[in-house]
């Protein structure tokens, strides 16, 4: 199977047929996400090891695949993601602080803004898949133009959630797009032990409708097929699988040290294909990119990252009677006995 | 008032509240074209059509997943599971995302959606197709879990889950699906999924029953009606526990025994057994006692019967909490 790729990791525009039309502001606006979405991600590690953040699970090396697939959504779209999609969610104008305060076990991190339509993360590998297709075909069934992105990784494709909604996806024509980050490491179990398939995109063909395989470190190519896909489903013609080919720089989580199953080798050549370096120098061929631009979107990430930092630590504390919140609609009465209990 | 059975009296209440309420859509293996296994959705899908009564790929997990983003984004889908032996591995999908997706995403979201489960043994039927597993559903903190008894409950307690804004698993005695034949009325009515239902006075002894064991109690204690005034409770609704019915009865009697298809241990029996001592202490002439499966799987067809708790087994144990 081909991999589709407009930018090889030199930044030279290897294919202009059907290279995608983006604006040169969309084209910063995208180069920008990634920035911000980096220095969350960079932040949040040192959080960690301040002990002000629990357990993180940090998306080096992947922001090509997250923003340029997640940018392609419209507003009325879902999405659905793994533990590992922060810069989806920094995309789709999640506010950064309630990242922040999740991953600093406060439970109020989940609560969806009204104007984002999405579920909370989900932590079991692979089972927010077929959530997915349940809120797609729910759109489809009551006549609504939405569409539902899945964001997963190459682990969750071994899971049964994996094959039982792309199998109900392709049964009953679904708008589902299913985002694949291929990263390659499953925690410490690389790719071959999750598959003997030559690629994971051609699993689809076994579901009945197209995959398709795309280097996920270049952003362009990650955001026309995910644009492809979603204009696809949205004019009912169906679910396609994309498989965003790249790999996680960092370890695991932070509980994690990938020093143990990786060689350091891998990791450098990795590097090499940063997808943020290559859309940067994309960007200074073509007159978008210089020094002081890019003095102006750090100093800018840095302000709104120092903020979220500030923020989620300085919201109203938890207390302790909130776990018994939204549990049943009205909590019923031996809820209710054990909170009085519990006072 | 016509008399029908427990099978048509699901089947009415499905068309109901499908007339009613346009978000509500069934789905499960069978359920369309063939009416489901047992009959239970006959005809709906000759009336409601393909979008709104799904035949589904054979894929348990993939039901109540798929339901729960259905659910969430604005159906009220009612999945079916054939037997209750194959829902072990939607408690996956139902412990990890259906029950909790109100809590995970903070009142956001909630899931109204009404597993149906054809539950218990005494149909003869294969391995894996007679489980009880109410206790397993129970302990899900966000469920509410619905057990009927007969034609009449069913139709109320069915019409109050789905309107319910949360997530219900409804377990259907399948031995009882066309065991009785009660008077329904055709006009809709709801019963609340928090009461349980005292079904006979009595001031010598409670005994607590669900499902499938409602009948086969009442049948039992009949045979001593003579002897003791007997109280006789239908839990109805498992999750949450009509404390209150319960205890309030055992204060009146001093004595209770608790009756149940599902092996002994942990089951949903001993749950009762800590509730009434906490609630009732003082009041007790007796240990509360259990009548139960016994800690074993449950035996094929030609042994199903010795182990299903009956009225030998029930009168035995009522005795001797009465002669203690």
């Amino acid at each position: 199977m081909e991999m589709i790729q407009f930018l090889d990791p030199e930044s030279k525009v290897v294919n202009f047929e059907g290279f995608p039309k983006l604006s040169d502001g969309e084209v910063k606006k995208i180069y920008e996400l990634m920035v911000i979405s980096r220095m969350f991600d960079d932040i949040a590690l040192k959080l960690q090891r301040e002990g002000r953040l629990l357990t993180y699970a940090s998306f080096l090396g992947q922001e090509a695949s997250q923003i340029g697939s997640a940018f392609a959504l419209e507003k009325e779209d879902w999405f659905l993601t793994s533990y590992r999609d922060h810069a989806v969610w920094i995309t789709r104008g999640f506010p950064l602080h309630m990242l922040y305060q999740y991953w600093a076990g406060d439970e109020r991190g989940m609560k969806i803004p009204d104007n984002i339509n999405a579920l909370p993360a989900t932590i079991p590998v692979g089972t927010q898949i077929p959530h997915a297709v349940g809120v797609a075909w729910a759109n489809k069934l009551q006549g609504k133009k939405s569409v539902a992105v899945v964001y997963f990784g190459d682990g969750a494709t071994s899971k049964g959630d994996f094959h039982e909604g792309m199998n109900f996806a392709g049964v009953f024509q679904v708008p589902c797009v299913f985002l694949c980050q291929n990263n390659q490491w499953a925690i410490s179990v690389p790719v071959e032990r999750q598959t003997a398939s030559e690629t994971l995109a051609q699993k689809a063909a076994a579901y009945g409708f197209e995959g398709v395989l795309v280097d996920g470190n270049d952003v362009f190519a990650v955001y026309k097929a995910t644009k492809d896909a979603i204009d696809k489903a949205r004019a009912g013609k169906g679910p396609t699988f994309i498989e965003c080919y790249t790999y996680r720089l960092e370890s695991h989580t932070t509980a994690d040290d990938w020093k143990r199953y990786r060689d350091v080798k891998e990791v450098e050549e990795w590097k090499k294909r940063d997808p943020v370096e290559r859309l940067k120098k994309y960007m200074r061929k073509k007159g978008l990119w210089d020094e002081k631009y890019e003095e102006k979107i750090l100093n800018d990430a840095k302000l709104k990252v120092r903020e979220a930092t500030q923020k989620f630590e300085s919201v109203e504390p938890l207390k302790p009677k909130d776990m018994f919140k939204y549990v049943y609609e009205t909590a019923p009465e031996q809820i209710q006995e054990q909170m009085k209990d519990f006072e | 008032m016509a008399k029908i059975n427990l099978i048509q009296s699901i089947n009415s209440t499905l068309r109901q509240e499908m007339e009613k309420d346009k978000r509500v859509i069934l789905l499960g293996e069978d359920v369309g074209r063939n009416g489901g296994v047992f009959r239970v959705t006959e005809g709906l899908w000759q009336k409601f059509g393909d979008e709104r009564v799904i035949d589904t790929p054979l894929a348990e997990v993939g039901i109540i997943s798929v339901s729960l983003g259905l659910a969430v984004a604005g159906m009220k889908p009612v999945p079916e599971v054939q037997f209750d032996g194959f829902s072990i591995p939607m408690i996956d999908q139902i412990y990890n995302h259906v029950s909790r997706i109100r809590k995970r995403s903070q009142g956001k979201y909630s899931a109204p959606l009404v597993l149906r489960v054809p539950h218990g043994g005494g149909i003869r039927a294969y391995e894996h197709h007679s489980e009880s597993l109410e206790t397993f559903f129970s302990h899900i903190p966000g469920l509410k879990v619905v057990t009927p008894s007969g034609p009449y409950n069913a139709k109320g307690l069915l019409a109050s889950s789905i309107q319910d804004p949360g997530p219900v698993i409804f377990l259907e005695p399948k031995r009882v699906y066309r065991a009785i034949r009660e008077e329904v009325p055709e006009k809709e009515y709801t019963i609340p999924l928090n009461k349980a239902e005292v079904v006979q006075g009595g001031s010598d002894i409670t005994v607590i029953a669900w499902g499938a064991m409602q009948k086969v109690v009442r049948e039992a204690v009949s045979e001593l009606s003579s002897k003791y005034s007997i109280e006789i409770i239908d839990l109805l609704t498992l999750s949450p526990l009509d404390k209150k019915t319960i205890i309030n009865s055992v204060k009146k009697t001093g004595r209770c025994v608790v009756v149940q298809e599902a092996p002994r241990k942990c089951g949903y029996g001993a749950e009762l057994a800590a509730t009434i001592q906490e609630g009732a202490f003082l009041n007790l002439e007796a240990p509360i006692a259990r009548v139960a499966g016994f800690d074993i799987p449950m035996p094929l067809a030609k042994l199903e019967n010795y182990y299903i708790p009956d009225a030998a087994r029930i009168n035995k144990e009522i005795e001797k909490v009465m002669s203690f």
